[in-house]
């Protein structure tokens, strides 16, 4: 699977690509806001995950999101917002632009993994490394 | 570091005479784990120091709190989402059905800690099967330990555990922010009753129900209290009523009193006798 992280925190986007490399075995590619997201997701090989922050200069993550919904091509794009925007209204408001999941910052990996669950990804192991996670359902 | 055997043994001697529980020899990373927090409170340098404070005697408050400690289960929403799927697609509406003159449903979380699975299967009652709105509903969770109880009780919880399982749709739905925490609405909260119980010792109270959720608490327990449990769990049931355990527990082998059911991919348990 092929994640792009949206993120103006570099921190915060190195934090995340290795959650997803290393628990999930994904490719992962970083933007450092929704405007360079949008550019790079209506190029070709687009990723089918991206992890979304909210508040980023030049487009928000929900200004992202709303783009993203307005294009039939970048339908099945999954998208889980992850952003320390917490009051249940934005999460609400998110949802109604089109996110699919929302993580609340801060998270642990097992946080993560429980979202990506919720959206069907399960842990992708590489080589013949056993996590004795299992899969998720 | 692991805590010296003199200081595990009296440990595993006070959970025990406490609360049935049995800590195995493989359990000193729980023993770090769970007491370093209160180590670092009390300004004790290791665990051990505070196993030894303890076993003077003389600070009851101190032993109250380390039992509470070490008998408190990590916990999320909707936890190994399985029995939750089996309880939306087959199990509520077959009870429902079966129970639509009485108009009663009971469930009960027998090890509750700081009541997300039993929120959860309120959550999952009123976001999906409004016709038991008004119906006489006994949402009951119970645990050993008063300060998750509380917790439970307050429905008050960190983003931290907001994150562990609950869908976005329901955060937005059902909770509201206090401070940093977030508080789950009083709808929901009227709905659910926390109180304390040991699973070990005899059940005083209880009403019958249809479901209990009985998972990943009988580890802790000797083969004896295990089989105790199942079977006093066997006669707490309603005819016809489903035992959850954990995915990697079953009843089989200590007590014949159940048979296994699988629905979708979680396995419950009914009693033969229905």
């Amino acid at each position: 699977m092929h994640a792009l992280v949206v993120d103006d925190s570099r921190s915060m986007r190195s934090i995340l690509g290795r959650i997803l490399r290393d628990h999930f075995g994904m490719d992962v590619e970083e933007a450092v806001d929704g405007q360079a997201a949008l550019d790079r997701l209506v190029g070709g090989d687009r990723p089918d995950l991206a992890l979304v922050d909210w508040h980023m200069p030049n487009m928000t993550g929900v200004e992202l999101v709303s783009e993203v919904r307005r294009r039939p091509e970048l339908a099945d794009l999954t998208i889980l917002m992850v952003t320390s925007e917490s009051e249940p209204e934005q999460i609400g408001e998110a949802l109604a632009a089109g996110a699919n999941e929302y993580l609340i910052k801060p998270f642990t990996p097992d946080a993560v993994a429980d979202k990506l669950a919720m959206l069907g990804i399960a842990p992708g192991a590489t080589g013949c490394n056993q996590t004795g996670e299992g899969s998720a359902p | 570091m692991t805590v010296a055997i003199p200081e595990f043994e009296y440990l595993q001697d006070v959970l025990h005479k406490h609360s049935a529980i049995v800590l195995s020899e493989d359990k000193h990373y729980l023993v770090e784990a769970r007491l370093a927090p209160i180590a670092r409170d009390l300004g004790f340098d290791t665990v051990e120091e505070v196993v030894r404070e303890m076993k003077r005697g003389t600070d009851r408050a101190l032993q109250e709190r380390v039992v509470e400690a070490m008998t408190t289960n990590e916990t999320s929403w909707f936890r190994d989402i399985h029995p939750f799927n089996a309880l939306r697609d087959t199990i509520f509406p077959e009870i429902i059905e079966r129970n639509k003159s009485n108009r009663t449903l009971s469930v009960w979380s027998a090890a509750s800690s700081t009541g997300q699975e039993l929120y959860s299967i309120a959550l999952l009652l009123d976001s999906h099967f409004p016709e038991v709105e008004y119906w006489n509903l006994e949402l009951l969770g119970t645990d050993l330990n008063n300060t998750v109880l509380e917790r439970a009780r307050a429905g008050s919880f960190s983003g931290l555990e907001i994150n562990r399982g609950l869908p976005a749709t329901m955060i937005a739905r059902y909770f509201a922010r206090d401070g940093a925490n977030f508080v789950i609405h009083e709808k929901l909260r009227s709905k659910v009753t926390f109180r304390k119980l040991n699973l070990a010792a005899p059940w005083v109270g209880l009403p019958v129900f249809d479901i209990i959720f009985l998972r990943n608490v009988l580890i802790y327990f000797d083969p004896q209290t295990k089989k105790q449990i199942l079977e006093s769990a066997a006669r707490q049931l309603r005819p016809g009523g489903y035992l959850a355990m954990g995915g990697a527990e079953s009843p089989l082998g200590i007590t014949d009193c159940f048979e296994t059911v699988a629905i979708g991919g979680a396995t419950f348990y009914r009693t033969e006798s229905n």
